[in-house]
C-alpha cells in the first residue's frame, strides 16, 4: 500500500471517516485534561505566580500556529509537483486553524506579557516573525478566496506558503538566531536540564498532546468538507453547461 | 477553584479568550460541513432524478 492512495479523494473519505471518531475522542480527552491538569492541580511559579497556567495554551498554540504552516508547506510541494487535489485541499483547511492558533499564541502572550514584562508588546524578533506569520495566514486565506479557478488558486497559495514559511521558521528560531529581546528560550527541549520542572512539564505535555489531535481532527473535518465542496462545484457547473 | 492571586483577571482572560477562539473554530468547522454536505446532497438528487 502506497501513502499516495490516501490522495485519491474517495480512498481520503473512506479512511478520514474511519479515522475521525477515535482523533476527535483522543483529542477531547487529552485537551480536556491537560488544560484541567494544568489549570487546577499545578502550584504558582515562584516568579511568575499564577500567570504561569497560561503556558498550557500558549505553548502548546504557539507550537501548533508553527507545525500548521509546516504542514501547509509539505502539502503545498505536494500539490506542486505532483499535482493531487487533495494535498491542496488540505493545505487550504489548515490555514483557519493554524491562523486561528496564531492568534491564541499572539493574545495569551500579550495576556501574560503585561503582568511579568510590563508590556502586552515589544517588538521583538520572536513576537514580530509571530506576527508576520499572522499576516501570511490572513493572506493565504484571502488568496485562496479571491481565485476563482482552484488550481490556479492552489498554485498561488503554495508559492505564497512557501514564502511565508520563512517566518514560521524565523517564529520558531528568532530567539537563538538573535539572542536580544524579551522573549525568553523554548520551554521544552529534549535535553532534560533545559526543560520546566516535570509539576508543569507532564501537564504541558498533555495539552500539546491535545491540540495536536485537536489539529489533526480539524484538518481532517475540514478537508473533507473541502472535498465536497469541490464535488458540487463540479455538478452545478456540468448542471449549468446543459 | 484555585487562588490564582492577583493575576485572576490575567490568567482567567487568557483562557477565555483561548476557549472562545477554540469554539468559533470547531462550530463554524461543523457549521460549514453540514451546510456543504446538504448542498451536495440536494444537487446529487436533483441530477439523479433529471437522468433517471
Amino acid at each position: 500500500m502506497s501513502l499516495w492512495e490516501y490522495a485519491n479523494p474517495k480512498k481520503f473519505m473512506q479512511t478520514s471517516a474511519w479515522v475521525l471518531p477515535w482523533v476527535t475522542g483522543l483529542a477531547v480527552l487529552a485537551l480536556l485534561g491537560g488544560l484541567v491538569w494544568g489549570f487546577f492541580f499545578t502550584p504558582d511559579d515562584y516568579k511568575q505566580g499564577a500567570t504561569v497556567k497560561i503556558i498550557y495554551l500558549h505553548v502548546p498554540a504557539a507550537m501548533m500556529a508553527i507545525n500548521a504552516w509546516a504542514m501547509m508547506l509539505v502539502t503545498s510541494l505536494i500539490w506542486l509537483i505532483r499535482r493531487h487535489h487533495v494535498s491542496a485541499l488540505a493545505a487550504r483547511a489548515a490555514a483557519p486553524i493554524g491562523l486561528t492558533f496564531t492568534l491564541i499564541a499572539l493574545a495569551t502572550g500579550a495576556i501574560w506579557g503585561q503582568p511579568m514584562w510590563g508590556t502586552w508588546w515589544a517588538w521583538d524578533p520572536r513576537l514580530t516573525a509571530f506576527l508576520i506569520l499572522f499576516l501570511f495566514y490572513l493572506g493565504y486565506i484571502a488568496l485562496w478566496e479571491a481565485i476563482e479557478d482552484p488550481d490556479t488558486a492552489a498554485d498561488l497559495t503554495s508559492v505564497l506558503c512557501l514564502v511565508g514559511s520563512v517566518f514560521a521558521v524565523l517564529s520558531r528560531y528568532a530567539v537563538n538566531f538573535w539572542n536580544q529581546g524579551l522573549h525568553q528560550g523554548a520551554s521544552l527541549s529534549l535535553d532534560k536540564e533545559e526543560n520546566v520542572s516535570d509539576v508543569y512539564w507532564l501537564p504541558l505535555l498533555l495539552c500539546i498532546a491535545g491540540f495536536v489531535l485537536l489539529f489533526v481532527t480539524l484538518v481532517l473535518l475540514r478537508t473533507r468538507t473541502e472535498i465536497r465542496a469541490r464535488r458540487l462545484k463540479a455538478l452545478i457547473a456540468r448542471e449549468r453547461l446543459g | 477553584m484555585p487562588d490564582l492571586g492577583k493575576y485572576a483577571v490575567a490568567v482567567l482572560s487568557a483562557y477565555g479568550a483561548s476557549l472562545v477562539l477554540i469554539l468559533v473554530l470547531v462550530l463554524a468547522t461543523i457549521r460549514r460541513g453540514a451546510r456543504v454536505r446538504r448542498q451536495l446532497r440536494e444537487v446529487e438528487a436533483r441530477q439523479g432524478r433529471e437522468h433517471g
